[in-house]
């Protein structure tokens, strides 16, 4: 065998080592996904079968039908969560990306005073485990009558947002060369123009991508969301998933349901987005 | 009309100064380069006349209006950045619409004008591409495009060809001085350049660590430099310069080599003066091998040993040893020549320079 073919089958072997690699590394990530809406499809029995039933035996819609069919018939509120979930997780998104916009903008812009050690601040921040302040956020939450609102923990997940937007928005901000918001002021524009026309449209995947973990990080959070919401006025669909344990039976089936009830709009809402998280936008701005 | 005056313009951050308070006046319709090495404050002064960069003190009046505190879109100019700085998110034809649609013009308004511009840079074409489509010569047509449709009183050009390659960038140094003889706006130029300056402008500022060195016409600065900086940093190759102690009507340079000193500075320096001594390569050469511009007037030979050799086909450098160092000579209509060969040279000393050490000022009177 010559030099070339040898190095050629090196390279076919190579290639399937990868994809074999590749498989593997999904099926790791997904299995837990598929998991869930194979057991939302089967009996409780099967789902605690030991040893584990791969293949479903049966497959039934069942926990789907009982979950929307009102309380006592072995419903939840879903309907109810959902749109809880859907206004506290879009509300603080907008709030978390229009300070980030401007945070980020000044960060990646102006120099100012202190400004590494408020960005370090606000890192910081980050390092705190949401749980570890869901008893003060508690006792303060009710001292200010705003415990089990909306409002509350719209609050609470702006805060913890904001650091994370802003650093994210900065880095975007910062690969938009500045010469193109000054090209855009000579071309006759206020500042405030050329940020509009110019700046934000260039950093915009970037907003979105903030926004879509902004988003998912509301969407998915249970540990606050748990404490600070009780009634069904305010509960958002991860606690709602408490519903379906009581004090002696956990109902698995439902629960998984409900799981993938969650899952679908915030996978829809990342599909559709992801199309617009094209980056190099900016090539061809300027030499380089 | 648009004359640009600038009276003791500053510019600090901090304690530190980056342009110390320059005075220039710019006539109407002129082409001015800013010239100088990085860091000299050309830069800064241009963004600071285009109102990106806040002044520290002094004042800048563009047509005789000072605008010292106004915003870049009130100063009616354009500019051309050195990054082309074109917007990546429009076409061609909307990045030369930007700035009519900003100020609100009619369609048929806006779409006259952009013809007019493109016409005028072969653009035509390209109108429905996006800058990513371009090449580096056509990005950098559509940013002076750009600056042309808004028909400014005056263009700030900041290096704007050097990332061009070398080929490209001839090319378009020739479209630039055409462009200015269409347009007739007046044009400030910056760049580290000293060729582009020369080919281009009218009237040369070179600065200095913040400083205005000399301004003049390109003619003016290459024969009768002001200072040493000057006399070393325009003309390509430099300047020869060597320092040298006056000795009875003599130089004497540091390796005991003496040269007779230049006529027209017998009157200026006496004994025991420590000069500079500068002779452009145009004014050494091979006798027999080249044109004295000073009409042969005052012309010293020497005997010097050669040390590398450039041909360039129509002409070669000839690099002589000089006082230990390599004095750099321009051969017309060369002969071979080996290194180490010792060869006649002819000093055009009517052409000479001399500058005071201290000052590095001109001893011309």
């Amino acid at each position: 065998m010559d030099e070339n073919s040898s190095a050629r089958l090196k390279r076919r072997l190579l290639s399937v080592v990868y994809r074999i690699g590749l498989f593997l590394a999904m099926l790791t990530i997904c299995l837990p996904g598929l998991w869930i809406v194979i057991s939302s499809l089967r009996p409780t029995v099967e789902i605690m079968a030991k040893p584990p039933v791969w293949i479903p035996q049966e497959i039934s819609f069942d926990a789907y039908v009982s979950m929307f069919s009102g309380i006592g018939k072995g419903g939840i509120p879903v309907i109810e969560y959902f749109r809880n979930s859907l206004i506290i997780s879009v509300t603080s998104t907008v709030i978390a990306v229009a300070i980030g916009m401007a945070g980020g903008y000044a960060f990646a812009r102006y120099r100012f005073r202190g400004k590494s050690s408020v960005f370090l601040g606000l890192m910081l921040t980050r390092t705190v485990p949401g749980i570890a302040l869901s008893l003060p956020l508690f006792f303060l939450y009710v001292r200010l009558g705003i415990i089990d609102t909306h409002f509350g923990l719209i609050l609470a997940y702006v805060a913890l947002n904001v650091p994370f937007t802003i650093w994210l928005i900065d880095g975007f901000f910062r690969q938009v060369p500045k010469d193109l918001a000054e090209a855009a002021q000579i071309d006759g524009c206020t500042r405030w123009q050329a940020f509009w026309q110019v700046e934000f449209p260039l950093a915009g995947p970037g907003i979105a991508s903030a926004a879509i973990f902004a988003f998912l990080t509301c969407w998915n959070e249970f540990a606050l969301a748990s404490q600070l919401t009780r009634s069904v006025s305010a509960k958002t669909l991860p606690v709602g998933l408490l519903d379906y344990t009581a004090e002696f039976t956990i109902d698995w089936r439902g629960m998984c349901a409900l799981a993938v009830v969650m899952i679908i709009p915030a996978l829809t809402l990342t599909y559709i987005v992801q199309k617009h998280l094209v980056g190099g936008l900016t090539s061809g701005a300027v030499k380089g | 009309m648009a004359t640009v005056s600038l009276s003791k313009l500053t510019k600090r951050y901090g304690n530190i100064g980056i342009v110390h308070g320059i005075d220039l006046d710019i006539a109407d319709r002129e082409f001015i380069a800013l010239v100088g090495p990085s860091g000299c404050g050309k830069s800064t002064t241009l963004r600071m006349i285009a109102g990106l960069e806040e002044i520290s003190a002094g004042s800048i009046e563009i047509g005789g209006r000072v605008v010292n505190d106004l915003p870049p879109r009130s100063r009616n100019i354009s500019m051309v950045f050195q990054s082309y700085a074109l917007y990546p998110h429009m076409t061609v034809r909307e990045n030369l619409g930007f700035s009519l649609k900003i100020a609100g013009a009619a369609k048929e308004d806006m779409e006259r004008r952009v013809a007019e511009a493109s016409a005028i840079l072969g653009l035509d074409t390209l109108l429905d591409r996006r800058p990513s489509q371009l090449s580096g010569g056509q990005r950098q047509r559509v940013a002076m495009g750009r600056a042309i449709v808004r028909d400014p009183d005056v263009f700030l050009f900041d290096e704007p060809l050097s990332n061009l390659d070398a080929k490209l960038r001839t090319q378009m140094r020739t479209e630039i001085k055409k462009l200015h003889a269409k347009v007739q706006s007046t044009v400030i130029y910056v760049t580290h350049d000293q060729v582009e300056a020369m080919t281009l402008a009218d009237r040369i500022v070179i600065m200095r660590d913040g400083h205005i060195e000399q301004v003049g016409t390109p003619d003016e600065v290459f024969r009768r430099p002001a200072t040493r900086f000057v006399a070393g940093f325009i003309g390509s190759p430099p300047m020869n310069l060597h320092e040298a102690t006056i000795d009875d009507g003599q130089m004497v340079f540091a390796s005991g080599e003496r040269l007779p000193l230049p006529g027209q500075f017998k009157a200026n320096v006496a004994t025991g003066d420590k000069v500079v001594f500068g002779l452009r390569p145009d004014d050494i050469y091979p006798t027999g091998h080249g044109i004295s511009s000073g009409g042969a007037a005052d012309v010293h030979q020497i005997e010097l040993p050669i040390t590398v050799t450039e041909p360039l086909g129509n002409e070669t450098l000839v690099f002589v040893e000089f006082n230990r160092e390599d004095w750099v000579t321009r051969m017309l209509n060369p002969r071979p020549l080996r290194p180490g060969e010792r060869i006649a040279m002819s000093l055009d000393m009517s052409q000479a320079h001399l500058f005071a050490t201290e000052t590095g000022k001109t001893l011309r009177s």
